[in-house]
């Protein structure tokens, strides 16, 4: 392939190439015009990577290529995948979001405190969750843009403030229906049937009972969060900021609104993370979500390699948590043991990052 | 001839197609001190650079002491006694660290120095150079805890640590007042008296007239003019750094049209005279004047990114006071900031993202962006100005600079204004561009009105309708571009032609 290519360049130069002509294929690559085979890598790499996994662990692992199996991968993705897509806001505007694990599980503790300690319904509980992860967002986004505190440093400490927090209603125990509250009476709330209908309930697709509401909801918000990134206004200006935060402020951009609306939406992102969470446990169990920042970020960092763009963005960052979720359920079904899989995951993550900056950068560098 | 410390002979540097240095022969002697002048970009920092050993020579050579030396990193340069104090104070010191720390920094580093630290033995001997500099500070003091002039002190006594043989200062003065200036020249005069070969680089007329004991010029990577007869012509060292000999600009000087910006009174800084002026539609008017003379200050009040001392400003009749770029472009006032690595181009982005970005409302519908309407945006430019590229797709890191600074300043023209600024529009651009982008400047001029800060003269003259010097953030002159007194003009960039008030009215009353 790249052989045939030089021969075409060598033979015509395009005009405005250089005129050594010997050297036509390397001014070509240059200006960017023909493809090599390291571009193709770049390009095409993660998502082949991604193909050969799936074909391995369908020729390796019995019932891996099944509907139910790959709803079950959907399924254990849909969380992160959410929480990931809000960190690749951030991402977007050059900044960085520790705090989106504890706002999940704050949203996880909050929704279960409003239903079953407050016995009110699922909608209050939802629009509270929602509520709360914005403002912890807005929070963030103020921290960072008016008192300048390092993104990494506000978002951490936003991060212990709510780990913190979530356990000083109920006195570091969980929520869970009938529980007895501090008070000695017995908690008289329930996890209403609509909210338990959010973590438990399967859509009929050709298979009765097959695609989980979590599934559909993360489809949603990646497409959503796609089409905001890519063909919007707003999208472009956040990736301009990301760029050079100076050259988007002289053309007017009002930097800062921008980035506290990443933060804003990476916080309403993790409390949606949060009510399917406690959706799907139907208790508000402290100690879940222990995983939830590690392998979001992990998603959202494997997304750059994908398409070899080298920056967030939505579509990378399903793939991303996807690629993690099939090696798991893969490695699960071939009888790997569970105490391998942060290692595996780990591991992914390093090769990934590997690619998108040695590989990204060997493009950069034939540039100049 | 021992008294010569550093030789450099037919130096070249260049950073790709760029040649920054083109052969610059120059000797610094022992006990003098050489002024280094010259405009953004004529390759002060660069030979600064090759000499302290960032950079490394495509070619020619430097003696030291007549043996010669080329050093591979700053550290070796520093070991061979050739000692430099960068412009910004907190270069040169680490805030949080005590006096003694500081000073005996590089000691610190050395690799073959100790694991543990001797700190009796550092302190004493820190005293030790802090008492031979006269440096009245106790060296256990954090030198965040110190004004500016003795952070400077120190770091100059951090580099007297290695007994230099060659100490260049890299304008140390820009964040001094005149009395912590003064303790700093007491201290070179010092240096000099002991024979340090001393090349300090500074635009400041006060102490170049205080220090020199010799102006070089420097202008497009050559030296352009050596003054060592006193008394120094500190006028003709100015000329020969901006130049002017070859602008050969052939303006077709249309009548001014309406007025569109009025400044009344308006303060660049506490201190400065105020300014008042009109700029009228169709004009190009350039301010010139030295680095630091408020161009870029007036220039960034002018866009809302800073508020100005006092006075007011008037567009198209109306009060105009921008809070930032946003109100300023709502406006109509657009600005084309310099120096676009930092504050223009967005990298990993093409050409048409980088065009289109400050009006970006113009190709959406209802938030989502129309891909048509914006590419056709970034064609017309990337033909109306020529940028040689693939198409409007390319990344804008493949890019030469010249081609570069058109996307940037294309950027602006895309859509009409009432007011442009160009801030230093052909800094780092080759002369093809230059001449390109002029043209483009001066053929959408119609209907606008447009400011362009250039320190060149040459640059100047190619492109004014009308030149307004600036010096010490006030204006020192107002001409007409025709049969222009070129001396007068750059006796008043020197700071000499102040105006006085009753000027100043009358080019508000010619302007209006």
């Amino acid at each position: 392939m790249a052989l045939n290519e030089e021969i075409k360049a060598g033979a015509h130069p395009s005009p405005d190439a250089k005129p050594q002509a010997g050297a036509g294929a390397e001014d070509a690559t240059r200006m960017g015009h023909k493809k090599t085979f390291g571009d193709y890598a770049i390009r095409y790499g993660f998502l082949s990577l991604l193909a050969g996994m799936v074909l391995f662990f369908s020729l390796g692992a019995e019932g891996f290529m099944t509907p139910y199996s790959a709803v079950f991968i959907f399924q254990s993705v849909a969380i992160t995948g959410i929480l990931a897509l809000g960190v690749t806001f951030t991402l977007v505007v050059d900044g960085f979001d520790l705090s989106i694990g504890s706002t999940a599980t704050s949203a996880l503790m909050l929704s279960a405190y409003v239903m079953v300690v407050l016995q009110m319904g699922a909608v209050v509980a939802v629009i509270a969750c929602l509520v709360m992860g914005a403002l912890i967002g807005l929070i963030n986004g103020l921290l960072i843009v008016k008192t300048k505190v390092p993104d990494l440093l506000a978002t951490l400490g936003m991060m212990f403030l709510l780990i913190g927090l979530q356990r000083i209603p109920t006195q570091g125990r969980s929520i869970a229906t009938g529980m007895k509250l501090p008070d000695g009476t017995v908690a008289a709330g329930t996890f209403s049937k609509a909210f338990l209908w959010l973590g438990r309930h399967r859509f009929d697709f050709f298979i009765s009972n097959l695609i989980p509401v979590s599934v559909v909801i993360l489809l949603v918000v990646a497409g959503l969060v796609w089409l905001f990134l890519e063909r919007t206004r707003h999208g472009r200006l956040m990736y301009a900021i990301g760029s050079n935060q100076r050259a988007a402020t002289l053309a007017g951009v009002n930097v800062n609104r921008y980035k506290i609306l990443a933060y804003m939406i990476s916080g309403v992102l993790a409390s949606v993370g949060g009510v399917l969470l406690s959706a799907r446990l139907g208790r508000g169990d402290i100690a879940s979500g222990n995983n939830l920042l590690l392998d979001s970020v992990a998603a959202a960092l494997i997304g750059f390699a994908v398409l070899g763009v080298a920056k967030p963005n939505a579509f990378g960052t399903l793939v991303g948590a996807l690629f993690v979720g099939i090696l798991l359920q893969g490695l699960t079904m071939m009888n790997a043991p569970y105490y391998t899989q942060d290692f595996v995951k780990g591991a992914v993550l390093v090769i990934a990052l590997v690619f998108t900056f040695v590989l990204s950068d060997r493009r950069g560098g034939s540039k100049h | 001839m021992s008294s010569v410390a550093v030789e450099i002979s037919g130096l070249t540097k260049a950073f790709g197609t760029n040649k920054v240095l083109r052969g610059i022969n120059l000797l610094l002697s022992k006990g003098e001190v050489t002024v280094l002048m010259g405009a953004n970009g004529a390759g002060k920092s660069t030979l600064v650079k090759v000499i302290c050993g960032v950079h490394r020579a495509d070619s020619g050579q430097i003696r030291l002491n007549g043996t010669a030396f080329q050093p591979q990193t700053p550290q070796d340069a520093i070991r061979n006694g050739v000692v430099t104090v960068h412009q910004s104070i907190n270069d040169g010191v680490i805030p949080d660290l005590d006096v003694a720390s500081n000073l005996m920094l590089d000691e610190m580093a050395r690799p073959d120095g100790g694991f543990f630290l001797r700190q009796r033995q550092m302190r004493a001997r820190a005293r030790e150079i802090a008492a031979s500099m006269r440096l009245e500070v106790d060296v256990r003091q954090p030198v965040s805890d110190l004004g500016l002039a003795d952070r400077q002190l120190v770091a100059i006594a951090r580099a007297m640590a290695h007994r230099p043989e060659l100490l260049i200062l890299d304008e140390p003065t820009s964040s001094l007042s005149a009395t912590e200036a003064n303790r700093l020249f007491t201290l070179i005069d010092r240096l000099r008296d002991a024979g340090v070969a001393i090349l300090y680089i500074s635009h400041r007329t006060s102490d170049i007239r205080r220090l020199a004991d010799r102006i070089v010029a420097m202008r497009d990577g050559e030296i352009v003019g050596t003054f060592a007869e006193k008394p120094l012509d500190y006028n003709a060292a100015v000329n020969a750094m901006l130049g002017h000999g070859m602008a050969d600009a052939n303006l077709q000087h249309i009548p001014a049209g309406q007025p569109i910006l009025s400044l009344v009174g308006l303060k660049v800084s506490a201190e400065s005279r105020p300014i008042s002026l009109t700029i009228n539609a169709d004009e190009v008017v350039a301010f010139t004047g030295l680095v630091g003379a408020g161009k870029t200050e007036l220039a960034s009040i002018l866009f809302g990114l800073q508020a100005p001392c006092g006075g007011a400003m008037r567009l198209l009749g109306a009060p105009y006071a921008p809070q930032s770029p946003g109100q300023a472009i709502s406006a109509g006032v657009f600005m084309c900031p310099k120096d676009r690595a930092t504050n223009g181009v967005l990298n990993d982005h093409d050409l048409t993202r980088n065009i289109t970005v400050p009006f970006l409302s113009r190709h959406a519908a209802l938030s989502f962006m129309k891909g048509r309407s914006e590419r056709q945006t970034a064609q017309a430019i990337v033909r109306d100005l020529d940028i040689v590229c693939q198409s409007a797709d390319d990344d804008i890191g493949t890019l030469s600079g010249g081609n570069q600074q058109k996307v940037m300043v294309g950027r602006w023209l895309a859509e009409p204004s009432n007011l442009l600024i160009l801030d230093e529009p052909f800094q780092g651009v080759d002369i093809q561009a230059r001449r390109d982008i002029g043209t483009k400047i001066r053929e959408t001029a119609k209907g606008r009105a447009t400011i362009v800060m250039a320190s060149e003269m040459d640059e100047v003259l190619e492109i004014a309708d009308r030149i307004i010097v600036l010096s010490d953030h006030a204006v020192t002159g107002d001409h007409a571009n025709k049969d222009l007194d070129l001396k007068q003009v750059m006796a008043e960039v020197a700071g000499a032609g102040a105006t006085t008030p009753a000027q100043n009215q009358n080019s508000t009353a010619s302007g209006a």
